[in-house]
C-alpha cells in the first residue's frame, strides 16, 4: 500500500512535466534543435540534473520503501514463529 | 540477506555513486552537447525495464503452468521492478527529447510501446494489489498475455504514427563513449539483480506469514 | 472435435435462453451504447458539422466501452447464482466452455453493433455503405480480438476483489492494439478518398491478432480457471 501510494505521488509529480509538452509544437512537425525560439530554450544542464536527480530519488525512495517493507515482514515472521513453538 | 545481495547491493551504491565522475569524463558530443548525458541513465533504465519485463513474463508462464510458489514471487518481483526501471525510463528520455527533438513526447513505436508496457504492469500491481484472494493467477494470466502483445503493440504503434510525417532519427552514439555506458549498465543490473531477489524474499514472507496466520485461526 | 462443439453450442443456448428471458444486458448495453454515441455527439458536432475523421474512433471507442459493460454484466449474473462455478465442475472440456462463453459474447456484441453503425453513419455522416463488407469485416475481426481478451479476463475477475474496477483497467491496455488497427482501418474507409490497401492492412493485422490471442486463451483457460 506505501508503495503504491508513493508511486501515485511520484506519477502525479512527473504530470507537469509531461503536461508542459502541450506548449510545445505538435510531435509531427519536428523542429530541429536551432530553429526553437530562444525563450523556449531549456539549458541542457537543467534537463541533465533534473534527470539524474530524478533517477536518484527514485531509485532511493524505492530501495528504502523495499528496505523497510523487508524489515516488517522479518519482524512478523519472527514474531509469529515464536508464537507457533 | 544474504551475502551475495548485500555484496550486489554495496558495489552497485559504489558504482552509482561514482557513475558522474565516470560520465562526466566521457567526451563531449557535439552535435547534442551535454544533454546527451542522460543517456547514460536513460538507456540502462529502459534495458532494465525490458529485462524485467521478459523475467515476469517468463515467470508467469512457470507459474501458471506448474504452479511453483517461488517463479510467482519472481514474477511479482520483476513486474515492480518493471515499474520503477520504466518510470525512469519514461522521465528521463522526455527530458532528453526536450532538447534533442525539441519536444517532449514523440509518439515513436519504441516509446509508445514502452509507455502500454509500462500501463500493463501498473495494471499487474493493481491486481495484485486489490484483486484479492486468487489474483495470483490472473496476473501471471495478465503478465502473458502482455508478453504476447509486446509485438502487436509495436507493429500497430509503428503503422499508426507513419501516417504522420516522420520525425527525426535518434543519432548514434560514438564507440569511445562505450565505457561509461557499459559502466553505468553494470551497476543499473547489479542494482536489479539485488533487488529483484529482495522483492522475491519479501513475497516469500508474505506467503509464509499469510500461511502462519491461517494455521493460527484454525488452531 | 465434436464433443468440442457440442459443449460450446450448449453454452451458447444456455446464455441465450438466459438473456432471451430477461433482455437485461441486450437493452442496457444498446441504451449505454446510443447515450455513449450521444455524448461524443455533443463533444465533436459543432455547429450541426461533425469534425472530420472522427467518426471512426467514436465508433471503435463505444464498442470497446459497451463490450466492457457487457462483460461486466454477463459475468456479474453468472457470479451471482454461483452458476460459472457449476460450469467449472461439469465434466466437459475448459476451452469449449470458453468457446461457448466467447460466441454469447460475440451475438451480442453483433447485435449492439447492428444499431451503433448506422447511428454513427447517421450522426457524424459517415459513409458506412461506401464498402459495406470491408467494414463487417473490419468490426468482425476487432470484436472478436477484444471479445477474446475480454471473456477470458472477466472469467478470471469473477473471483477477485473490486472486478468492476479492475475489468477496463486490465483490458484496455491489452487491447491497444484492436483499437488502433480498427480506428485506423475504418478511418480509412471513411476518408474522402477510401484506402482499401490500409484497410486491407490492418484488417490482416488483426486476423493475426485473432488468432494469437483466441489460440492462447484457449490454451490458458484451463491452468487460469482451475485452483
Amino acid at each position: 500500500m506505501r508503495y503504491l501510494r508513493l508511486l501515485f505521488i511520484v506519477t502525479l509529480l512527473a504530470v507537469p512535466v509531461v503536461g508542459a509538452a502541450q506548449q510545445t509544437p505538435s510531435p509531427d512537425e519536428f523542429v530541429p534543435i536551432s530553429e526553437i525560439p530562444a525563450e523556449e530554450q531549456i539549458p541542457a544542464i537543467n534537463l541533465v540534473a533534473a534527470a539524474y536527480a530524478f533517477v536518484w530519488v527514485a531509485l532511493f525512495g524505492y530501495v528504502w520503501s523495499l528496505g523497510s517493507r523487508l524489515g516488517k515482514a522479518e519482524a512478523d515472521l519472527t514474531r509469529l514463529e515464536r508464537k507457533d513453538s | 540477506m544474504t551475502t551475495a545481495v548485500k555484496a550486489q547491493l554495496g558495489i552497485a551504491a559504489l558504482m552509482f555513486a561514482a557513475s558522474p565522475w565516470v560520465i562526466n569524463a566521457a567526451p563531449h558530443e557535439a552535435t547534442m552537447g551535454l544533454v546527451y548525458k542522460i543517456y547514460f541513465y536513460h538507456m540502462p533504465s529502459a534495458w532494465m525495464f525490458m529485462l524485467a519485463a521478459i523475467v515476469a513474463g517468463v515467470a508467469s508462464a512457470r507459474f501458471l503452468f506448474t504452479k511453483r510458489q517461488a517463479s510467482d514471487a519472481t514474477a511479482v518481483a520483476a513486474a515492480e521492478l518493471a515499474v520503477v526501471f520504466g518510470l525512469l525510463a519514461l522521465v528521463t528520455g522526455p527530458l532528453w527529447a526536450r532538447k534533442a527533438w525539441g519536444v517532449w513526447w514523440v509518439w515513436d513505436a519504441r516509446l509508445t510501446s514502452s509507455l502500454m508496457l509500462f500501463l500493463i504492469f501498473v495494471a499487474y500491481l493493481l491486481l495484485r494489489q486489490f484483486g484479492g484472494p486468487g489474483s495470483e493467477k490472473l496476473s501471471a494470466g495478465l503478465a502473458l498475455f502482455g508478453m504476447a502483445n509486446v509485438p502487436f503493440i509495436y507493429v500497430s504503434v509503428n503503422y499508426w504514427r507513419t501516417l504522420h510525417p516522420k520525425t527525426s532519427v535518434v543519432p548514434t552514439l560514438p564507440v569511445e563513449m562505450g565505457r561509461p555506458l557499459w559502466f553505468c549498465v553494470t551497476a543499473f543490473l547489479l542494482l536489479f539483480l539485488a533487488l529483484l531477489s529482495l522483492r522475491a524474499t519479501l513475497e516469500r514472507h508474505r506467503t509464509r506469514i499469510d500461511a502462519l496466520y491461517l494455521s493460527h485461526d484454525e488452531a | 472435435m465434436k464433443a468440442f462443439l457440442r459443449v460450446a453450442a450448449l453454452v451458447v443456448r444456455k446464455d441465450l435462453t438466459v438473456e432471451v428471458r430477461s433482455l437485461e444486458v441486450v437493452s442496457t448495453t444498446l441504451f449505454f451504447a446510443v447515450t455513449v454515441v450521444l455524448i461524443f455527439a455533443f463533444g465533436f458536432v459543432r455547429e450541426g458539422v461533425p469534425t472530420d475523421g472522427v467518426a471512426a474512433a467514436i465508433l471503435w471507442i463505444t464498442v470497446a466501452f459497451s463490450g466492457t459493460l457487457a462483460l461486466g454484466r454477463t459475468f456479474e449474473r453468472e457470479r451471482q447464482a454461483d452458476t460459472l462455478r457449476a460450469l467449472m465442475l461439469a465434466p466437459a472440456d475448459r476451452p469449449a466452455l470458453y468457446a461457448g462463453k466467447l460466441v454469447g459474447m460475440l451475438l451480442l456484441m453483433a447485435l449492439v453493433e447492428l444499431i451503433l453503425v448506422p447511428l454513427v453513419g447517421l450522426l457524424f455522416q459517415a459513409p458506412i455503405f461506401r464498402a459495406p463488407l470491408r467494414l463487417a469485416g473490419l468490426l468482425a475481426a476487432g470484436t472478436l480480438g477484444f471479445a477474446a481478451i475480454g471473456t477470458l479476463f472477466a472469467a478470471m475477475l469473477v473471483r477477485a476483489r473490486s472486478r468492476d474496477v479492475l475489468l477496463p483497467v486490465l483490458l484496455y491496455p491489452m487491447t491497444v492494439p484492436v483499437m488502433i488497427a480498427g480506428v485506423r482501418g475504418t478511418a480509412a474507409l471513411f476518408q474522402p478518398q477510401p484506402d482499401a490497401g490500409m484497410a486491407q492492412f490492418w484488417f490482416a493485422l488483426l486476423v493475426f491478432f485473432d488468432v494469437v490471442f483466441v489460440t492462447l486463451a484457449l490454451w490458458t483457460f484451463e491452468p487460469l480457471m482451475t485452483d
